[in-house]
């Protein structure tokens, strides 16, 4: 057992827990980070990276269209690292509706969300990818935002400041006396080991589990889960930001990510947050609606789909969950008679800093600190933790700079061995049981053709020969990292990517005989969905 | 035109298979088809080990195991072969690629267990003599050291010790430096430096102040391309100790040593090989088989009275697929294949079901002549081997190099 202390513990490491890590930070605050996985292993991870201008918010949702325009127009001035400015547009097809299209510009206007209407052919010279059955096009501020970048910078900061970070740590209950929570008691996921949290104050940044969290302390928070599916292109299929100019719906949005794209999204209402996986009922349909857009979306190479769940907090009847705002929930638990306990939830990626920002203000206003906020005029500095997630990063390094020794794990993304060096010994405490996993957030690895077919393998051996992984536990943990790949891998197994996954099975059974001897290593929920086969080899 | 008596489409294990046979039968063989599944081989040949699969019940009797897949799955394509021709089909193309330079041994009616690259004990039929006496360290757990080298990424001697240290105590590593060659280092190109002499005794000496009380020595597989038995035998002598390797993790050597062996020994049997070129064009009569390989200025056309369709699975390219459904790449074949895309893959990667996708394919009659949609013979002279074949997983049965030698002998005395 082991016991830590902190004024601040801020629960969940999406980038709103990140954000608030470091905001805490910059205002001297001392405070914890605990996550049940990894950063961004929720919503913040299983999103577009769209930095949104505002422009698909100002029909429905006009705050939220702001503030996604005011906090853009922020991150591009102090986090350019993890910004690409590239630009959007807004465009209608043949069939859309031309009542919604007539109005556009004038709620832009209304929000002041900059808009420009453009030619037609004009926007096709722009996107030669774009449809020839263009009714309509309008250029926007969208942008793209590398969330993982962005969580790591904001965590590697407040570390540089003296506040900490613990993954794969779970909060399981809480101790609330005289209206305030005591201790919180969590459970390292990877080892099973009990840690209890002594704490002043305690912020629930849990997004989708955000309701479970807040029953811990007694409180009560009515999330929807709406689960949306992404699929990523090999190829960078356009340089802007493409948005279905439509009522909000699935598939309306391509937004581009370094060398591919992101094409998406759904909405569909789940039980609960955990497993969710993209299904290929889901990527077919999203692939046959967005044809309408972009018709090379029914030809091109798909590398692999993910899903998120939104956090929605329900202030109504049920009904289509794209109608509940995507603005912030920051809700104060003292109403309900928890003191120093705090939720905030909901939200959207781009307007991340603003929510950090009024949850910290709360934070210090029951604190009693009166410095202000310092992340709305001070940069964000790049760091050595969040670089190696930028695709391009490992070439470049590898023909800039290498050692004469290094040799290329992941060949898909040229990922060296000095790079999985230097993200391993930069996790130092937050190492825990599941560092391939881990590797995979904070890099490439994984994230090319081969999905972790071949890298997996090699970064295992590495872990083996660094003496991080011992007895079968790094095999575990390589199928783990394996079924962890699958989810998004399998719904896009057509074409190319069927014969890679068939060059994997081979490779992972055929050869490697993976499917007997150990069982996944995690236990955290996903487990629930890893095949529960106990230690058992030929004999 | 070129005329032949057989075409073999595919230059995986049946491929080779198939042109060998039959080229040694007196027939005239072309043989076309992009290397693809041999590259990554580790070699072994497996027979049959695992079945029921979903039970993940291991056999140490290939032959009983036949016996019950047989008994339990009517569809299987070893339900088309008899263990006569199982036997004389692996006897044929073992001998010969063990006058080519490749050894290969193993247990009469026994599979055996062998070390592989993740540090699973993998049960197979038969293995290249090269790991054998790895197979014989295992068994009698005996003080082993395993030497892996600086800059080859597909073997950590580590990981093997870690995952094998409850069952094999006595297994120490070394890593050590691979004389001559620095950086990144590629299975081929130490197996090609191992023919010179002076390189090995620098290995031997390398190797020689870690070995301690070790009794046996295990290397990755890189001991030479087309002498392995010279490199190995003379390592012995320098090491005082037997010698063995373990297969890196794919593409290792093992898939260019079978391809040099099939090299050296096809074409003194009359095979014509069309390397890398896949089937762009087939038409057939009455009187056989028309087909282009390859596209553009260097296509060429052949003619043949027979053929055999050796072409693999997805990663082999005898199978393709879209969004919506699986076919075949040179007749369009009906391929056996479940309802739709949902219900190709499992949930779950290492699922012991397997994946249904693995059981699609061809299927034929009881000479493994391909059916047409009507469920008739497609062409009396046209027949189907190996991975291609429908209601079978080779990846989760361990059966892969074994159905497709068996299939390919079986398809060639059908002819």
């Amino acid at each position: 057992m082991t016991i830590l202390t902190t004024r601040v513990l801020i629960i969940g490491a999406g980038v709103t827990g990140a954000g608030l890590l470091r905001d805490l930070a910059l205002r001297g605050v001392q405070a914890l980070l605990i996550e049940q996985r990894d950063v961004n292993s929720g919503a913040s991870g299983g999103n577009h990276g769209l930095l949104h201008s505002g422009a698909r918010y100002v029909a429905s949702d006009v705050e939220a269209a702001v503030g996604c325009r005011e906090e853009g127009d922020i991150l591009r001035r102090l986090a350019p690292q993890c910004i690409e400015d590239t630009g959007g547009l807004f465009v209608a097809v043949r069939g859309d509706d031309e009542g919604y299209v007539s109005d556009f510009s004038a709620l832009c206007v209304k929000s002041g969300v900059p808009c420009q209407g453009l030619e037609l052919r004009t926007a096709r010279a722009m996107e030669p990818a774009l449809s020839e059955n263009l009714i309509a096009a309008f250029a926007v501020q969208d942008g793209a935002v590398d969330p993982f970048m962005l969580s790591l910078d904001n965590i590697a900061q407040a570390m540089s400041l003296g506040c900490s970070m613990r993954r794969n740590l779970a909060a399981v209950s809480m101790e609330v006396t005289d209206g305030r929570v005591t201790l919180v008691r969590c459970r390292d996921i990877t080892t099973g080991g009990e840690v209890l949290i002594e704490t002043e104050l305690v912020i629930n940044a849990s997004g989708a589990w955000a309701g479970r969290i807040a029953a811990l302390a007694g409180a009560h928070i009515n999330i929807l889960y709406s689960m949306g599916s992404l699929i990523i292109t090999q190829d960078r299929i356009a340089t802007r930001v493409i948005n279905r100019l439509r009522p909000p719906s699935d598939a309306d949005i391509l937004v581009p990510g370094g060398t591919v794209s992101i094409l998406g999204t759904t909405s569909i209402r789940v039980p609960t947050p955990d497993g969710c996986r993209p299904s290929v009922a889901e990527t077919d349909h999203i692939i046959d609606d967005a044809r309408a857009m972009l018709p090379i979306l029914g030809r091109t190479r798909y590398i692999r789909a993910y899903a998120g769940v939104r956090p929605l907090v329900s202030l109504g009847p049920a009904g289509d969950d794209r109608a509940v705002s995507r603005g912030f929930s920051l809700i104060d638990h003292a109403s309900e008679g928890v003191e120093n306990f705090m939720t905030i939830t909901g939200g959207k990626l781009t307007t991340y800093r603003l929510m950090a920002e009024k949850a910290a203000d709360l934070a210090c206003a029951k604190l009693g600190v009166t410095a202000p906020c310092r992340t709305r005029k001070e940069p964000l500095p790049p760091s050595s933790m969040g670089k190696w997630t930028e695709p391009g990063r490992g070439p470049k390094s590898w023909v800039e700079s290498r050692a004469e020794d290094d040799i290329v794990l992941c060949e898909c993304e040229m990922v060296s061995r000095s790079v999985i060096d230097a993200i391993v010994d930069e996790a130092k405490d937050m190492r825990g049981r599941s560092m391939l996993k881990a590797i995979g957030m904070r890099s490439r690895v994984g994230k090319g053709p081969c999905q972790g077919g071949f890298c997996g393998p090699r970064i295992t051996g590495h872990l083996y020969d660094r003496e991080i992984s011992t007895g079968t536990q790094g095999l575990a943990e390589l199928k783990t990292f394996t079924e962890r790949r699958w989810r998004g891998f399998s719904p896009i197994l057509w074409g190319v990517p069927l014969m890679q996954a068939d060059l994997q099975e081979a490779l992972h059974c055929g050869a490697m005989d993976l499917e007997f001897g150990p069982a996944p290593s995690t236990r955290d929920e996903e487990s629930e969905n890893c095949p529960a086969t106990a230690f058992k080899e030929p004999s | 035109m070129k005329n032949y008596d057989v075409m073999v489409i595919g230059s995986g294990f049946a491929g080779m298979a198939a042109a060998l046979f039959a080229a040694e039968r007196g027939l005239s063989v072309a043989q076309t088809g992009a290397t693809g599944g041999i590259d990554f081989s580790t070699g072994f040949i497996d027979l049959l080990a695992v079945h029921p699969i979903a039970e993940q019940k291991v056999w140490e009797d290939p032959f009983a195991a036949l016996a019950a897949l047989r008994r339990d799955l009517p569809d299987h394509p070893y339900c088309r072969v008899s263990d006569d021709e199982i036997c004389r089909a692996l006897e044929q193309f073992t001998t010969f690629l063990g006058h080519h330079g490749l050894c290969y041994r193993g247990r009469a009616g026994k599979n055996t267990l062998t070390l592989t690259a993740a540090g699973t004990m993998k049960p197979t039929y038969l293995l290249p003599c090269t790991a054998w006496n790895g197979v014989k360290a295992w068994e009698m757990k005996a003080p082993t050291l395993l030497v892996d080298f600086s800059g080859l990424k597909g073997l950590s001697a580590r990981q093997i010790a870690e995952v094998r240290k409850d069952s094999w105590p006595n297994l120490k590593v070394a890593r050590i430096k691979f004389p001559g060659m620095g950086g990144e280092l590629y299975p081929e190109h130490m197996a090609w430096s191992m023919a010179d002499p002076a390189r090995r005794a620098e290995l031997a000496q390398n190797v020689a102040p870690h070995i301690a009380d070790a009794k046996y020595v295990g290397f990755p597989a890189v001991l030479g391309m087309t002498d392995t038995a010279a490199v190995l035998s003379h390592l012995e002598e320098l090491l005082d100790r037997p010698v063995f390797e373990i297969p890196t993790l794919p593409p290792s050597i093992a898939g260019p040593r079978l391809r040099a062996a099939f090299d050296r020994g096809l074409p003194g049997l009359g095979v014509r090989t069309y390397t890398q070129k896949l089937i762009t064009k087939a038409a057939c009569s009455e009187e056989g088989f028309s087909f282009t390989a390859g596209s553009g200025s260097t296509s060429v056309d052949i003619f043949a009275k027979s053929a055999i369709l050796a072409s693999g699975r997805f990663f082999g390219k005898g199978l393709r697929s879209d969004r919506h459904r699986i076919f075949e790449a040179v007749f369009d074949l009906p391929v056996s294949q479940p309802k739709n895309r949902s219900l190709w893959h499992r949930p779950d990667f290492f699922d012991p079901n397997g994946h249904e996708v693995n059981q699609a394919g061809i299927e034929t009659d009881a000479n493994l002549r391909p059916l047409d949609a009507q469920g008739r013979v497609f062409h009396p002279r046209l027949h189907a081997a190996g991975a291609i074949l429908a209601h079978q997983d080779w990846m989760r049965m361990k059966c892969g190099a074994g159905l497709a030698i068996a299939t390919a002998y079986k398809a060639v005395a059908s002819l």
